[in-house]
């Protein structure tokens, strides 16, 4: 008997009722009727503090724990000050602000001037306010794009996956620099938001296939085909059941995105393919290749700059994504949420 | 079987049509596009003595559309003469496409494919290591290395390598293909000088390339270390290569099939600013050039040539990797909703 109701009980701790009862008909009835009486024994308030502490918090307090999220995340965070505040405190680059090719913490200018007189760190950061909206549109493109494509071949399956399979792996095959240069040759884009788009036009088509993939398992899984049964849309099962579970893995490929968008960026305005309407780390870089920066020793900073400012922002991006890992995997997540006891985590290994 | 190998054709068929198809829209129903600058450009070139058909055949020698076909016949004239080997004439450099980009291919393929064998190779072979030595000082360092190395983008190696070996140290050239004074063939010298130049492009893919594919493979590697499967498998007594080898090296790489073809088109599309930077004369150096001299019959023709490149790679390496996946073959029948 006492063996019986230990077992009945570890049943419903999962579910965190209190009532402690061992008389037959109760527990039927108490399994049938759980779920609204766990409504009534959580409050609003309960949920809320909750959600907080199990979606924003407990990943945070990860991110500091890890000490890539910590060192990706502070980096990550210097560059959207100086895309925000950065611009305002350091007054624009201007022709002969400064002496020419003056080096690194003299006169004022610490990271020195270029062969125009114009100091290095007010063109990095007046450059960083474009760089981050191209890296938003980019990686907002990418992701969403690849998103519904993935997602909707994935569940459907049939010929609406053959179709978007066969366009998915047209746009993986084409190699995405020499597509975006003849487009960019042609549609000349001008503003940051577009540049992002243009660099992005084939990139969803990798995390398409990686985002079908993953959905191939999950569409199998016994809540979908619920769902399925009792009649939900598709978009509705994609939304409810479908995406939420690819979330962290969609997550982990924006940052991933991002930093492609950076690369392209960078390459394509070093290489001058794109007008030059707009300050760019890659454009520091062209004309420091240009200037002679290669076989003079002590230009070498004119070259540094903007190598270290293109590196730096990859490395905290890819920490970053290392971090994230760790956040959306649950068993690290569940030992870092307060809310969640240790005894219940032990039930659900069990 | 069979099946695979007739869809992957058909993949590649279809494909370089699309390719083709998106070269031809680019080119004709672009307003104030291509075909409209060419025009211009001819008309002001030979003044007003010409007639309007007289240029519009002249465009035509050289990208292979005549602006006043209709569309269809233009579309179809563009196609069979892009597949019989004809892009038309180069406006810069004054001679047949075909013939420059010929002369370019081969370099490009032999950079990109070195590099792509080298980076996945010590990529893999790296990653098992680490993987095999799980959270020991050898681990940590190899990962932090590849970290940063990863997080560095190629073209900023490759000028760093330029500024230092190049530039500064002087072992290395600072571009071209093979010194001056070589004769192209067969001889030991020329092929000595040709992988002399080649050197830097190639590591500068390869020290930023390997690191993704180390820690990917390592990440691999270590989660089927602790599955069942291994378990039974050492208590059968099966010996420990055939293990590393058939049970954890095989099942670790099949996932990064989809990376290794996300990959090819990568560092084959880094050919443009690669040899840029190297002043390089592959597809990639005369892309650019193209774009420069807004070239377009040279900028398609090296455009499509380029992304044909990376079909063949592609396809060799998914006929490779339907021979080591048993699941490669099997047709997919799920149930549709």
């Amino acid at each position: 008997m006492e063996r019986s109701t230990h077992v009945q009980e570890e049943v419903r701790t999962v579910k965190h009722t209190e009532e402690s009862t061992t008389d037959d008909e109760q527990i039927s009835s108490s399994v049938f009727n759980r779920s609204s009486t766990d409504y009534e024994t959580e409050s609003r308030k309960d949920q809320l503090v909750r959600s907080v502490d199990t979606r924003i918090l407990a990943p945070l307090r990860i991110v500091v724990h890890d000490w890539r999220g910590l060192v990706g995340g502070t980096i990550l965070l210097v560059y959207l000050l100086m895309g925000t505040i950065g611009v305002v405190l350091v007054e624009a680059p201007e022709i002969g602000q400064g002496p020419r090719f003056a080096a690194l913490f003299t006169d004022g200018h610490i990271l020195g001037t270029d062969n125009q007189g114009r100091d290095l760190l007010a063109l990095t950061v007046h450059a960083t306010p474009a760089m981050l909206e191209m890296i938003i549109s980019g990686a907002v493109f990418t992701t969403i794009v690849a998103t519904i494509v993935g997602t909707v071949s994935g569940y459907k399956g049939g010929i609406i996956d053959r179709i978007s399979m066969v366009v998915t792996d047209i746009m993986l095959t084409i190699p995405g620099l020499p597509l975006v240069i003849v487009i960019a040759a042609i549609l000349d884009p001008r503003t940051p938001w577009v540049v992002g788009i243009v660099l992005t036009i084939n990139a969803w088509a990798g995390l398409a296939r990686t985002i079908r993939a993953q959905v191939l398992t999950v569409r199998e899984e016994s809540y979908v085909e619920a769902s399925r049964v009792m009649g939900f849309s598709t978009s509705g099962i994609l939304r409810r059941d479908i995406i939420p579970q690819l979330m962290p893995y969609i997550g982990v490929n924006f940052m991933q995105a991002a930093r492609n968008v950076i690369f392209a960026s960078v390459g394509l305005y070093y290489l001058g393919v794109l007008p030059f309407t707009h300050y760019n780390w890659g454009i520091i870089l062209n004309q420091a290749y240009g200037g002679g920066a290669l076989w003079n020793v002590s230009y070498f900073h004119w070259m540094a700059v903007p190598i270290v400012t293109i590196s730096l922002i990859s490395l905290s991006l890819i920490l970053l994504t290392q971090s994230a890992d760790r956040v959306f995997n649950p068993r690290v997540r569940a030992k870092h949420s307060r809310t969640i006891s240790d005894d219940d985590d032990a039930v659900e290994h069990n | 079987m069979v099946n695979y190998y007739v869809e992957r054709l058909a993949q590649l068929i279809i494909t370089t049509l699309a390719v083709i198809t998106l070269s031809f829209a680019l080119l004709r129903l672009m307003p104030g596009g291509p075909m409209d600058y060419l025009r211009a450009q001819l008309a002001s070139e030979m003044g007003s003595g010409r007639s309007s058909d007289e240029i519009d055949a002249i465009v035509e020698s050289y990208v292979s559309v005549n602006p006043n076909d209709p569309i269809y016949i233009a579309y179809f004239d563009y196609v069979t003469s892009i597949l019989q080997g004809d892009f038309g004439q180069s406006i810069w450099y004054s001679r047949p496409v075909s013939e420059i980009l010929a002369e370019a291919l081969p370099w490009t393929v032999f950079i990109m494919l070195s590099a792509l064998i080298f980076t996945f190779t010590i990529g893999i072979a790296l990653g098992a290591a680490m993987a095999y030595f799980e959270g020991s000082r050898f681990d940590t360092s190899a990962t932090i290395v590849s970290v940063i190395l990863t997080s560095i983008p190629y073209y900023i190696f490759a000028l760093v390598l330029l500024f230092a070996f190049a530039y500064q140290i002087q072992i290395f050239p600072t571009g071209d293909l093979y010194a001056r004074g070589e004769t192209p063939g067969l001889n030991i010298s020329f092929l000595r000088s040709a992988l002399h130049h080649a050197t830097l492009p190639i590591l500068s893919l390869v020290l930023t390339g390997f690191g993704g594919w180390a820690l990917s493979m390592r990440g691999n590697a270590v989660r089927i270390l602790g599955e069942d499967y291994l378990r039974v498998a050492e208590l059968r007594g099966i010996p420990d290569y055939r293990i590393s080898l058939k049970y954890v090296g095989q099942n670790a790489v099949l996932p990064m099939y989809t990376g290794l073809m996300i990959s090819i088109g990568f560092m084959f599309g880094g050919a443009v600013i690669l040899e840029e930077i190297f002043k390089y004369p592959g597809l990639g150096y005369y892309i650019l050039r193209a774009v420069e001299a807004r070239d377009y019959p040279l900028l398609m023709g090296g455009f499509i040539v380029i992304t044909l490149a990376v079909l063949v790679a592609v396809l060799i390496a998914d006929l490779t990797y339907g021979k080591i996946d048993p699941r490669a073959g099997g047709g997919e029948n799920r149930e549709t909703y």
